[in-house]
């Protein structure tokens, strides 16, 4: 798999706290068979009830870092809903903190998702909607997420960061590679032989 | 850190006997002792398998249900939808091809995937469980470890029967004393989301401890386990005991005879004892839970049946641009009573509160009343054989006669896939788990979230009442 060590891209603002999956992508949309086509429904109804929405606004076109508040991703354990942002163009997501399914489900993508002090959050967020600043980095290596002239801290998970500045983020390939030690660890609990 | 001996709990204890090995990325490749899949989140991850020419380790370790997107009336096939008739093909076309057993409409044991686990004895004490859902959490119940996973990971687990996982924190949360008369688990379980938030969970795994819970049914254990992940936890679980052992045995998925007394053994010994360690502990006192129901749109926005909605001013400076935000959509005033306020719709159902008890605690309060006018009430059972038992006692009587419409088995107004929607801006009481802006089908549908009983009283009262009025 690709090493995701570093992704810059424009940054759009969404700093709002508790931003649920049903919101990234309505529920109705999950009546499909592949993720094709979810792009073009991400934030539907958000979109929908707040005018000038940043998924709307000509002047984040193209944008690839999503910045993001506190609890990101939480409820619905739908991978449709990083599948939606992915399909919408998002490469990589900032933000104080992200729900655990999610965040599983961003690293299974390729998708970056690091957390940045609360504070840091908002002022990038601001800076973004105010047009001061454009283009983010997101550094994996150095730990940093980098704009304008500024760079702060960031953190994730360590095994998730690992497994993607090492392009080991294909779960898949390397688990079943693992067969014979499967094996062995299903053969030592008793419910595997239903108690015989 | 983790101890080991008599010093480690259940979760770290199970945790260490399913590990595999430990990944590149120095996650642990953990061993999923017990899979199910529904028509949802599992076509994509079948899909996966075949790209890449995979078949099921374990295909005796899955379990399928049909659920999300079931019609409660009209379940003829092919279903008038046609995306939902397509998600039906590829389930039942994928179970063929992979040697999946699936409990289809046709069969007597389909249901909601979290009520159909533990009803057929498939949910164990010790074990692992994945389900592409987030409410999986409701097995810990039986205590095991049972995560939501996304669709890479049903694939993940698909084809190696494990998946990679950091392992989470565990923190005890201790509920003592005495619920009062008409207070229920989902109380419970809403009170402890109140007070930790909806964030409060994450990194952790929560052990629910103490008399409450001792006290509680298996059903009631599953209604507060269901709700681990409303409260942002990974998982959740209450330690097996004698409560435990009863509701299994003979079940048709547990071992029978002596297998079963040397499975029980086993379970009973896994609980976290007296010495046993914790990354973190926190206390409530039971006596002192309301019933609750929630305002806002996050299942931590709730206030006892008899408190005001709150101002936002009374948060946090960082939280008050989001209850502003709550009170905006919901077209709620600070301070005002929840209580009285009125509603359109009353949905009992759901992987929270669609068993046996919920519905006898629901029809008690139903009996003998009707709907109030222009409310639409429906009862949507979890499972065929809830429905089925419900109608053995009577209770879908007691509804009909009320008002109420009576349902097939699946999980309906919760998520709203199926034709069960919320219409524009309607209130809906609802014992389901999430209050999310458009959850339940309308983009701009409102949410209360309450126990089923007090969705009864709500249905007809025509407006959130105080269920213990009705009761007395």
């Amino acid at each position: 798999m690709q090493k995701i060590e570093q992704i810059t891209g424009r940054g759009i603002p969404l700093v709002l706290d508790d931003i649920d999956t049903d919101r990234i992508i309505p529920a109705r949309y999950l009546r499909c068979v592949t993720f094709e086509g979810l792009g073009e429904h991400a934030f539907e109804d958000d979109r929908q009830q707040m005018p000038g929405h940043p998924f709307d606004d000509p002047k984040f076109k193209g944008a690839s870092v999503l910045v993001v508040g506190r609890n990101f991703g939480c409820g619905s354990s739908r991978e449709h809903a990083p599948q939606a942002l992915m399909r919408w163009g998002v490469k990589a997501i900032v933000g104080e903190s992200f729900a655990e399914i999610f965040f599983g489900n961003c690293t299974a993508n390729g998708i970056p998702a690091v957390c940045v002090a609360g504070d840091e959050a908002k002022k990038l967020g601001a800076a973004l909607a105010a047009g001061s600043a454009t283009e983010i980095t997101v550094d994996l290596v150095n730990k940093t997420v980098r704009c304008g002239g500024n760079s702060i801290p960031c953190t994730m998970q360590e095994g998730a960061r690992q497994s993607l500045v090492t392009g080991n983020w294909d779960f898949l390939g390397q688990l079943v590679e693992a067969a014979p030690q499967i094996r062995q660890t299903a053969a030592r609990l008793p419910y595997m032989k239903n108690f015989a | 850190m983790t101890s080991s001996g008599t010093k480690q709990n259940l979760f770290n204890r199970v945790w260490d006997e399913h590990t595999v090995g430990t990944l590149p990325s120095w996650q642990t490749q953990l061993f999923i002792g017990q899979h199910l899949i529904h028509e949802v989140t599992s076509p994509q991850a079948f899909q996966m398998l075949r790209d890449r020419g995979l078949k099921v380790m374990f295909p005796e370790r899955t379990m399928a249900t049909v659920d999300h997107i079931i019609p409660t009336l009209n379940q003829a096939r092919p279903f008038v939808d046609s995306l939902a008739e397509e998600m039906m093909s590829a389930i039942e076309k994928n179970c063929r091809d992979f040697g999946i057993i699936l409990l289809n409409l046709s069969d007597k044991r389909q249901g909601i995937v979290h009520v159909v686990g533990p009803e057929l004895g498939i949910t164990q004490p010790g074990i692992t469980l994945a389900c592409g859902d987030s409410h999986t959490s409701t097995h810990g119940a039986f205590g095991c470890i049972a995560f939501g996973i996304g669709t890479s990971q049903v694939a993940d687990v698909l084809a190696s029967q494990t998946m990679a996982l950091g392992r989470p924190k565990v923190r005890r949360v201790g509920v003592n004393g005495r619920l009062a008369p008409g207070v229920y688990a989902k109380d419970v379980t809403l009170h402890v989301i109140r007070k930790l938030g909806v964030q409060g969970g994450v990194g952790f795994a929560y052990e629910y401890a103490g008399e409450v819970f001792d006290r509680m049914s298996m059903e009631e254990r599953m209604t507060v386990c269901n709700m681990s992940i409303e409260g942002g936890a990974r998982c959740g679980y209450i330690n097996p005991d004698q409560t435990t052992v009863d509701y299994l045995r003979g079940r048709s998925f547990v071992p029978q005879g002596a297998a079963f007394e040397k499975a029980a053994k086993w379970w009973l010994g896994l609980a976290s004892g007296p010495e046993a360690t914790f990354d973190d502990r926190v206390e409530f006192d039971g006596s002192a839970i309301e019933p609750t129901v929630t305002w806002g749109i996050n299942p931590a926005q709730s206030v006892g049946v008899n408190e005001r909605i709150p101002t936002a001013s009374s948060f946090p400076r960082d939280e008050q641009a989001g209850i502003r935000e709550a009170l905006t959509f919901m077209d709620f005033q600070e301070n005002q009573p929840i209580k009285g306020t009125k509603i359109n719709v009353a949905f009992i159902g759901s992987c929270t509160n669609s068993r046996i008890s919920d519905l006898r605690e629901a029809a008690k309060v139903a009996k003998g009343h009707k709907v109030a006018p222009n409310v639409r009430a429906l009862v949507v059972p979890g499972s065929q054989n809830i429905r089925e038992q419900a109608e053995k006692e009577g209770l879908n009587e007691i509804f009909t006669a009320a008002g109420f419409e009576w349902r097939g088995a699946g999980c309906s107004m919760c998520l709203a896939m199926n034709p069960d929607k919320l219409v524009g801006r309607e209130i809906c009481a609802s014992s389901s788990n999430r209050n999310f802006k458009g959850r339940q089908g309308s983009p701009t549908g409102r949410t209360l979230l309450m126990s089923p009983a007090m969705v009864a009283a709500a249905a007809i009262s025509g407006a959130v009442a105080d269920v213990r009025e009705i009761l007395s």
